[in-house]
């Protein structure tokens, strides 16, 4: 860390470590759209931790060179780093089949606690199980896609590339889907279930197509980011980073408002990984403490934003279509919340 | 095994918030409990336990500490969200902003660092069979079952407890009988935050005092009051000793390492078989 606040002095250090930055937000970003997805049907995942760590694991398996020497870890069979990624995304969506089978259908806060319980328990795999995943020395060495066709100092700019690149395309899916017919259901169901399934709707089923698609997002993001920091731990998949950071930054930024979730992504990555560069400038009391403190403001953000900005800094926008205009209705109805989705949904 | 009642006791905590598990909780005891080890002035030792007057003061500080915490955050939080209409899921959110707010501010206070309450190594003694038991060990289960006789009494034998598990049951009929529910809410955060303080001071005494020692526990937690049923006590003592009793158990046939996920197993079995609990009443 000392050496980032020495490298941002220059200017080459300055957009050096903004490039890093905006690499790493693009894949938050991913995580926190997917769990938009999920949570746009009333999904509560609580272990984005365990698909963000799944995708990433098999991608590096299965793109790594068989093991050597003390390495000791499946497959490695030098795949190609694009199919890596397919194999990631078809993971998550495999551990989300098999969580979701037993809970989705049952009461809301059972699949929080599966999922919250499926990351600690993958944590726990990966850190005891011998010959699986080098145990916590964790998979170094992973390379990244192009690494080794650009050279030097340029890479960082491919890997800031492909993250964005990825995030374009995962925006656009999510985006399409949010507004098709098939996200207006999910919307109806996350509003008023009973409702949705009056209307004829299988909504469990509606469920859990969510559930897998946002699971494959974030297997996806979780391929992207160990082929771009190159080594991974199961330390590196915390409930705090994994799973807490993403929460917040879809608070932040807006549930359901996928314009809004991106820009919470850079805002609280911001604020996160930017806390580092003025921790020098702090006196020495507060300067020693800054990761406890920032810990401590995420959790106080969260909270301060659902009593007072529930809707997040971009709301959901009410238009459901765009064959339906703003009418009347829904002007009146600009601010809509968690808060008052909720109400809605206590009113069954 | 001690440890296996504290579960009991902590997956009580919850019962009458229901849905609205509060997350936030878990982890206001463990502050505490971290608290009672620095409160905890050497008093000597009672006997062969391993600890003195000072415990004791530590918990009953414990036990007001997070009571009163727990008020704050109902005060502060719960109470407005659910004013504004708040469900389970705003809650869930909150409460988990809350358990990471709580979490760093003990790392801030106390650091990362492991404590005990009493230094040094404390001799088991053998009873029957060659098992072995700590004194301390015998005071937890003493405790445990005094707070489960306590609890018992405060449920079904008070105006109070009766008021309580009928806002558990229908809040708004409650009400519409005379029930000032929000006082009851407030009182059972009360009864759950002095629980959840005593739990706390009890897993301390058997283990060791860490920052994140309550939130490591959250599954075993949720494993027992789901196995229980979700809002019975007895349900979830139970369901905590089993969990705790399966957790030790496994180590015989499968890797220590993997222990932690015993729970989650019994969280998955029990919901594909009996989403009720063992002893919970169909909904």
């Amino acid at each position: 860390m000392e050496q980032l606040i020495v490298t941002l002095v220059t200017f080459d250090g300055a957009v050096n470590w903004t490039v890093g930055f905006l690499t790493t937000v693009a894949i938050f970003a991913i995580l926190a759209l997917a769990l938009n997805v999920q949570w746009s049907v009333g999904i509560l995942n609580f272990g984005v931790a365990a698909f963000f760590m799944v995708g990433a694991y098999v991608s590096a398996v299965l793109t790594l060179p068989p093991p050597e020497g003390l390495e000791a870890y499946v497959a490695g069979w030098g795949l190609p780093i694009p199919v890596g990624w397919m194999f990631a995304a078809i993971a998550g969506a495999v551990l989300a089949l098999l969580l979701g089978i037993p809970t989705l259908r049952l009461r809301d806060d059972f699949l929080a606690i599966a999922t919250i319980g499926v990351a600690a328990i993958l944590r726990s795999i990966a850190n005891s199980v011998e010959g699986l995943v080098n145990r916590s020395r964790g998979l170094n060495g992973i390379d990244g896609l192009l690494q080794d066709e650009v050279s030097g100092g340029g890479y960082r700019w491919v890997e800031l590339a492909i993250a964005l690149a990825v995030l374009i395309v995962v925006y656009w899916l999510v985006s399409r889907a949010t507004a098709s017919p098939w996200g207006r259901a999910l919307r109806a169901i996350r509003d008023n279930e009973d409702t949705a399934r009056a209307s004829g709707k299988n909504t469990v089923r509606f469920r859990m197509v969510a559930f897998v698609l946002g699971a494959m997002l974030m297997g996806l993001g979780g391929a992207i980011y160990a082929h771009r920091s190159g080594t991974i731990s199961p330390l590196t998949f915390s409930d705090l980073l994994g799973t807490f950071f993403v929460w917040t930054m879809l608070i932040v930024g807006g549930s359901g408002n996928h314009r809004g979730v991106v820009l919470g992504a850079l805002v609280v990555g911001f604020f996160w990984f930017g806390t580092p560069l003025i921790q020098e400038s702090l006196p020495d009391w507060l300067g020693s403490r800054v990761f406890q403190v920032r810990q401590l403001l995420i959790g106080v953000l969260i909270v301060v934003f659902l009593l007072w900005r529930p809707q997040g800094l971009l709301a959901e926008r009410n238009r459901v279509s765009r064959f339906v205009s703003e009418g009347p209705d829904n002007q009146g109805d600009e601010r809509a919340t968690i808060l008052q989705r909720a109400r809605r949904a206590m009113s069954r | 095994m001690g440890l296996t009642l504290v579960y009991g006791v902590l997956g009580v905590g919850d019962f009458a918030h229901g849905d609205k598990m509060g997350w936030g909780m878990f982890l206001a005891f463990f502050v505490v409990s971290s608290e009672g080890a620095n409160l905890g002035f050497a008093g000597g030792q009672f006997g062969s336990l391993s600890f003195g007057w000072g415990l004791v003061v530590g918990i009953l500080v414990a036990m007001l500490g997070v009571a009163a915490l727990s008020l704050v955050l109902e005060r502060l939080v719960f109470r407005r969200l659910r004013a504004a209409g708040g469900t389970f899921f705003v809650f869930a959110i909150a409460s988990l902003g809350i358990s990471i707010g709580l979490r760093a501010i003990i790392q801030l206070i106390w650091g990362p660092s492991n404590f005990r309450y009493t230094p040094g190594i404390h001799p088991a003694t053998e009873i029957l069979g060659g098992i072995k038991v700590k004194p301390d060990q015998f005071f937890i289960v003493g405790v445990t079952i005094l707070a489960a006789v306590l609890l018992y009494w405060l449920l079904y034998r008070t105006r109070f407890g009766k008021a309580m598990r009928a806002t558990a049951d229908n809040p708004g009929l409650a009400e519409a009988s005379g029930i000032d529910t929000g006082r009851i809410r407030y009182g059972t955060w009360i009864v759950g935050g002095m629980l959840a303080a005593l739990a706390g001071v009890m897993l301390g005494l058997q283990a060791e005092v860490r920052f994140d020692a309550g939130f490591r526990l959250l599954l075993p937690l949720f494993a027992a009051v789901i196995l229980g049923g979700i809002g019975n006590p007895w349900g979830a003592l139970f369901g905590g000793l089993l969990v705790g009793i399966a957790q030790e158990v496994s180590t015989q046939w499968i890797n220590t390492g993997l222990k932690p996920g015993i729970p989650f197993v019994i969280v998955i079995v029990v919901l594909l078989l009996r989403p009720r609990g063992l002893f919970g009443q169909a909904r």
